[in-house]
């Protein structure tokens, strides 16, 4: 079974308004491994995220989660899916009304009828093991940016879902939280044998834990292969982006005229 | 859980001054009161002309509220004004068959009422009946004319 | 000339659109509210909008309802008619004050917070987040809060219709002198239950409908930045405002207009 993929995008086309976002995606996502999704800024990672938990709808091609369309779903059918689908915002996305502990009970209590002893325990199990049973009882606003985090982390987990999408996990944390991050969902993944999607441009953390990765840029897989194998990618774009070189193929600049005619122009009409 | 125990103990206070409210404005303001209004029986009375006289307006004896008007309409045979009284059910069968209703105003700009006078007939009208004998709307504009014009023939 | 023309098509087609998503939105919104769980987000919801605007409302009421006397005095008392007072007092407040007053304050205090609040429930992502762990944020997060405001509302109407009656009472009678029993008396005499202050509290459910809905659907429909929310409130004040004050008359000419 676990050569199968778990998830399939298939020539995935997706346009905001009038600026294409992806043209043609092509991803197979094999099950039980930490898959990462890189590439610079602003080229739709989240978008693509979004398009795989079924929140976009794609203008053509289609993302089959387990053998199964998720665009082609019923509404009803669609939040059942998801069930089986936990994710983690880069924001964290707390309930900002309920606690800690009531943050990561929430999904039991929705989606189970487990007697309130039981979901105590699952709770603290969770919270254990993200290093924050001790702050059960904090609000989300008491947390710092990393904690709120790995409280989001436990809540996603809570119902032990088979895939996990994390968006940026790792923007705008410390070292050390980054570092506990890291491996929390490596973790977490050989534990729960879990499938993971990591979406981030933070290349060293990312590279350490992915098993697969896949660049895109331009709308379009640019490369994928395993991380060792993309370190020694020849194209220029890859090598650019991965050794995070300021200047190259992906410019430095905002398109623009020419700097010197731009100037002298300017000045030349006063 | 103690938190939401007094919002509990709030929200059901605020609804049940909110209800309390509405039986307030009920009972003190619209004069509403809490007998079932099923209790009542019509009469007919037909009128050469109402004035200002709508439905729901009072109908009274001897300045006591015994009913309200209920339906106003146009006689097509004769052109005057069919009026239908609702009455108290216990005046069922009280009032004499001579009993006359005039229109009548409450002050010199007031609102317009039926007044019932009762005659000395021994028979009694019962749901349904009219009222022969009625007294129309004195209508002010009416009144200054033939008063104008009393003048002017003198 | 024909630019001009396609403009206000446009503008017409989006409007249109807007009605539309907000018209799925109320009907999928308003279809309930789960179970035991849900009794209790509507009733913590009522606590925030109904609760919580109380103070405000039957401030306000009062202070109408005394103003009402004190200028109605002056008037009737020219004609000789101050015990028509009270007939005053609670005619007005009961058709047409208390419903539309009452409605634009809870409009500012209760209606501008729950776009607020969803708002930023939408920019932080607790929105999305919801969606994801599989619960519909219509029904968990809009749903009680469109129900509560319902409820809430034609309340505090009752409320401020009351303490303005009495606030009346407190000018009117025990101030300017007018006479006690001809005060409620008059009252009495001329306010009909169901066609005043019944058609008051239909007006008052409409209003209530319309502010919560323009409210949630401001809320959800925001663009999720901190100028989209700051927008979208002010938005949800001016909308629901003139919804009221538009509706109310359309409301009055039906009911009392002789338009039936």
């Amino acid at each position: 079974m676990s050569d199968t993929p778990f998830v399939a995008v298939e020539g995935l086309h997706f346009a905001r308004g009038d600026s294409e976002i992806f043209r043609g995606v092509e991803m197979t996502i094999p099950r039980g491994a930490i898959t990462a999704i890189m590439g610079p800024s602003g080229t739709g990672k989240t978008t693509l995220l979004k398009l795989i938990g079924g929140q976009l709808t794609p203008d053509a091609g289609r993302v089959l989660i387990d053998g199964q369309d998720v665009h082609r779903q019923s509404r009803r059918a669609l939040f059942a899916m998801r069930r089986r689908m936990g994710m983690l915002f880069q924001s964290g996305a707390l309930f900002s009304d309920l606690s800690v502990f009531e943050n990561v009970a929430f999904p039991l209590r929705v989606h189970t009828d487990l007697p309130e002893a039981m979901i105590r325990d699952l709770v603290l199990m969770k919270l254990e093991a993200v290093g924050l049973r001790g702050a059960r009882a904090l609000m989300p606003a008491e947390l710092s940016g990393g904690m709120a985090r790995r409280v989001a982390l436990a809540r996603a987990i809570a119902l032990d879902p088979e895939l996990i999408l994390y968006d940026e996990p790792f923007v705008g944390q410390d070292p050390i939280s980054m570092g506990v991050l890291v491996q929390l969902i490596k973790r977490l993944n050989q534990a729960l044998g879990l499938t993971s999607i990591v979406v981030s441009h933070d290349i060293k953390e990312t590279l350490t834990i992915a098993d697969y990765v896949y660049v895109i840029a331009d709308g379009e897989v640019m490369a994928h292969g395993t991380p060792a194998g993309l370190d020694v990618d020849q194209d220029p774009r890859v090598s650019q982006f991965v050794h995070g070189e300021p200047d190259g193929p992906v410019p430095f600049h905002y398109p623009a005229t020419d700097f010197a005619a731009d100037i002298l122009g300017a000045g030349g009409a006063r | 859980m103690k938190r939401s125990k007094t919002m509990e103990l709030g929200v059901g206070l605020f609804m049940l001054a909110g209800i309390l409210g509405l039986v307030f404005l009920g009972l003190r303001v619209s004069g509403l009161t809490l007998q079932a209004p099923s209790d009542t029986f019509r009469l007919e009375a037909s009128f050469a002309n109402i004035g200002g006289l709508k439905p729901r307006a009072r109908v009274t004896m001897a300045g006591v509220t015994v009913g309200r008007v209920a339906d106003i309409e146009l006689d097509r045979e004769w052109y005057d004004a069919r009026v239908v009284l609702e009455l108290d059910e216990s005046l069922e069968g009280q009032l004499s068959r001579d009993t006359t209703a005039a229109i009548l105003t409450a002050g010199l700009l007031g609102e317009q009422y039926v007044g019932l006078t009762v005659g000395g007939d021994p028979e009694t009208l019962s749901d349904g009946d009219a009222i022969r004998d009625t007294q129309s709307a004195v209508v002010l504009e009416e009144l200054i004319q033939q008063f104008v014009s009393n003048m002017v023939s003198d | 000339m024909i630019q001009r023309i396609r403009r206000l098509g446009r503008a017409g087609c989006d409007l249109l659109e807007a009605l539309g998503r907000a018209g799925v939105f109320l009907a999928q919104a308003g279809v309930g509210l789960p179970g035991r769980e849900g009794w209790h987000l509507w009733l913590r919801q009522m606590h925030f909008v109904g609760v919580l605007s109380l103070a405000i409302v039957l401030v306000s009421g009062l202070f109408i309802g005394m103003v009402l006397a004190l200028q109605g005095y002056t008037i009737l008392v020219d004609f000789g008619a101050e015990e028509a007072l009270g007939q005053m007092v609670a005619l007005s407040l009961l058709r047409e004050l208390a419903p539309v007053v009452a409605a634009l304050l809870f409009a500012g205090r209760a209606g501008s917070a729950l776009t607020a609040e969803i708002g930023l429930m939408k920019a932080t992502e607790q929105l999305t987040s919801m969606e994801m762990i599989g619960v519909d944020p219509l029904r968990r997060v809009v749903a009680p809060r469109l129900w509560a405001g319902f409820v809430a509302l034609p309340l505090l109407t009752v409320g401020f219709s009351v303490v303005g009656i009495y606030g009346g009472y407190l000018v009117g009678v025990d101030w300017l002198g007018v006479f006690e029993g001809s005060y409620w008396s008059n009252m009495q005499a001329s306010v009909d239950f169901l066609d005043d202050i019944g058609n008051g509290m239909v007006k008052s459910l409409v209003f209530a409908l319309v502010v919560t809905w323009i409210a949630v659907f401001q809320g959800y429909d925001l663009v999720p930045t901190s100028e989209g929310i700051s927008r979208a409130t002010t938005r949800t004040v001016v909308y629901s405002s003139l919804a009221v004050l538009g509706l109310d008359f359309v409301l009055t000419a039906v009911m009392f207009g002789g338009l039936a």
